[in-house]
């Protein structure tokens, strides 16, 4: 089914949403639709139920976290400098906020077709994780959503048991994320070596005070 | 067990609040439970022998797949993905390949596609053969089904230690190819196996199919409806079972399936006897899959020439592929961003996803029907938990 077709009978259907082709440049070609997550709910249910459409099969969900990134560039402007106007080269930074990026795979069991692939993305990776729920609309999304809200920490709204899936209930952290970093937990290095040595004494010399002797047997 | 040391995942119970509910027990079955094929646990309430509410708690197995392959190559992830569903570590396998095959948009070679279906379909066999067996083992059949299913399964390991090198962890496929072409001898050896596994399968059958306690134990018990099945993402030979048409091989026609004459088996109870019927009647398919597979086995190389090994870089881009593996769809959703590492790398686990209905099924049935119903659902640890 072509995407495009797909992109404007949702936009004739659904009043409101806004919609965006986001292209895939590899070989696969699988382009996906990028949902606004105000109107993804009523999107959702328009793909599952429109007699067209009727992809009532969620397949695959999951997240991508895209950190945020400072990027560099050269620019010319034209500047006073000692009272001649010049052309000078300076370098600006912007920073691209990150965002959380969520990934439906949806396929059709009555009509065989496939897959459609919908994103949504939160504003921030920190307050705005927000994102609707699919869960009402496909139940296959309930346990991939608890595992995304585990792994990356996107919150979804409707869902209707929203607990951590794989990490334990008191866990702090989302281990998916880019710029997670281990606890400094090393016991599970029986010989620690090298940079895990380094941190062994640095991590026992702040609770008890080391002796040499054991450090150097270590 | 009282209802107020447990942790804040379990259930809220408030006995005085519902009438008839003050006589409830919540137990923990499992972790360490013969029934649960490994480390998971379900958290139960029953009144008196029925269960009331029932919620599964994963991740005693977790190890972080995804990340892990997303610090390593693309190859470096391969021999990873044996140990997802390690009783059929070649579709695991032959999943990840294809999804790297369409990210980077490699062709494979003819031989290498009839190895890996011979190799695939080999594999459904033994999971199929073992998985009736481990249920009759849960319904308490001990040891004969399993053992039949066990003797079986060894001839056929036997044949993937002579092509693979190894029994279990085989690490098999290639982008764009197979490791290993097959050695001599094998060929015949696996028509001998293949030939000989119908009778296995009458064998079986005969012991099993119109056997009157199998069939108490299992008509009408975790009846999975259609609707469910479907939105609740539920695939393979357990949404088959329940009536859904939709099998993989057919449907995406991916590698060479579009050559073999095959049916799909359809259920349609959706109870656990179909979904133990629909693996016998698989096996059968799988069988005259292998046959006109071998008989058709071309010459020519096994992996694709031009696929770089090291230094292999896809283009920035993602792809999604999924194959029809044993259990279910098994999916891999990969991005490259241009490195030699995915950038985000996800396994579409049939295991995980197929649990999803598990407590609609086993609501209002007794405890010991709760462990019939999870063994035919076809669970496997290491790919629910990751």
């Amino acid at each position: 089914m072509n995407l495009e077709t797909v992109k404007s009978e949702i936009e004739a259907n659904v009043p409101g949403c806004r919609l965006e082709l986001v292209a895939n440049p590899s070989p696969s070609a699988q382009h996906s639709l990028l949902l606004d997550a105000e109107h993804a709910a009523a999107v959702a249910l328009y793909l599952r139920d429109a007699p067209g459409m009727r992809f009532d099969f969620c397949s695959n969900v999951t997240g991508i976290d895209w950190p945020g990134k400072e990027v560099s560039q050269k620019v010319k402007v034209r500047k006073l400098v000692d009272g001649v106007e010049e052309e000078v080269e300076e370098t600006r930074t912007t920073t691209i906020p990150g965002n959380l990026e969520v990934v439906y795979h949806l396929y059709s069991v009555e009509k065989k077709h496939g897959p459609i692939i919908l994103r949504m993305r939160t504003q921030d990776r920190d307050a705005g994780v927000h994102l609707p729920s699919l869960t009402p609309v496909w139940r296959s999304a309930e346990l991939q959503e608890r595992e995304i809200f585990d792994l990356f920490g996107v919150l979804f709204d409707g869902h209707p048991d929203l607990r951590r899936l794989l990490m334990w209930d008191e866990f702090q952290d989302h281990p998916m994320r880019r710029d997670y970093v281990d606890p400094d937990d090393f016991e599970y290095e029986p010989t620690a070596h090298d940079e895990v040595l380094q941190r062994a004494q640095q991590h026992l010399s702040q609770a008890i005070p080391m002796q040499p002797s054991e450090a150097e047997g270590r | 067990m009282s209802t107020a040391t447990l942790p804040a995942a379990s259930f809220n119970l408030e006995p005085a609040n519902e009438p008839g509910m003050d006589q409830l027990l919540e137990i923990a079955m499992g972790p360490q439970h013969p029934s649960t094929h490994g480390v998971f646990r379900m958290n139960v309430v029953l009144d008196g022998e029925r269960v009331v509410r029932l919620k599964p708690v994963f991740g005693y197995l977790h190890r972080n797949h995804e990340k892990i392959a997303e610090n390593e190559t693309y190859l470096g992830s391969m021999p990873y993905t044996d140990r997802l569903d390690y009783m059929c570590p070649l579709t695991n396998n032959w999943a990840y390949a294809l999804a790297v095959e369409k990210l980077a948009g490699i062709q494979v070679p003819e031989r290498a596609e009839y190895l890996r279906v011979i190799t695939g379909e080999l594999t459904r066999l033994q999971n199929h053969a073992c998985l009736i067996g481990f249920l009759m083992q849960d319904m308490g059949a001990s040891g004969t089904p399993l053992m039949y299913a066990f003797r079986q399964r060894e001839i056929i390991l036997d044949l993937f230690e002579a092509l693979t090198g190894a029994r279990m962890m085989c690490n098999y496929m290639r982008f764009g190819g197979c490791r290993a072409d097959l050695p001599a001898g094998w060929l015949d050896q696996a028509k001998k196996v293949v030939a000989e596994f119908p009778r296995f399968l009458d064998e079986y059958e005969r012991l099993l199919v119109g056997n009157e306690i199998l069939m108490d134990r299992t008509q009408d018990v975790g009846v999975l409806s259609k609707e469910l099945a479907v939105s609740a993402g539920v695939s393979g030979p357990m949404a088959r079972a329940s009536g859904v048409d939709y099998d993989i091989r057919k449907v995406d026609r991916y590698s060479i399936y579009d050559r073999f004459n095959f049916r799909v088996p359809l259920g349609s109870h959706g109870d656990v006897y179909d979904r133990f019927m629909i693996r016998v009647l698989e096996m059968r398919e799988s069988v005259s899959i292998l046959q006109q597979a071998m008989r058709d086995l071309p010459a020519g190389p096994i992996v694709d020439p031009k696929t770089k090994i090291r230094g292999f870089r896809p283009k920035p881009g993602e792809a999604y592929g999924r194959i029809e593996a044993p259990k279910g769809e098994l999916g891999f959703y990969l991005i490259s961003d241009g490195s030699p590492n995915p950038y985000r790398y996800r396994v579409r686990p049939p295991s995980l996803i197929n649990l999803t209905i598990l407590e609609d099924l086993c609501v209002g049935r007794n405890v010991a029907d709760v462990v019939v119903i999870l063994g035919s659902i076809d669970i496997v640890m290491g790919e629910v938990d990751r």
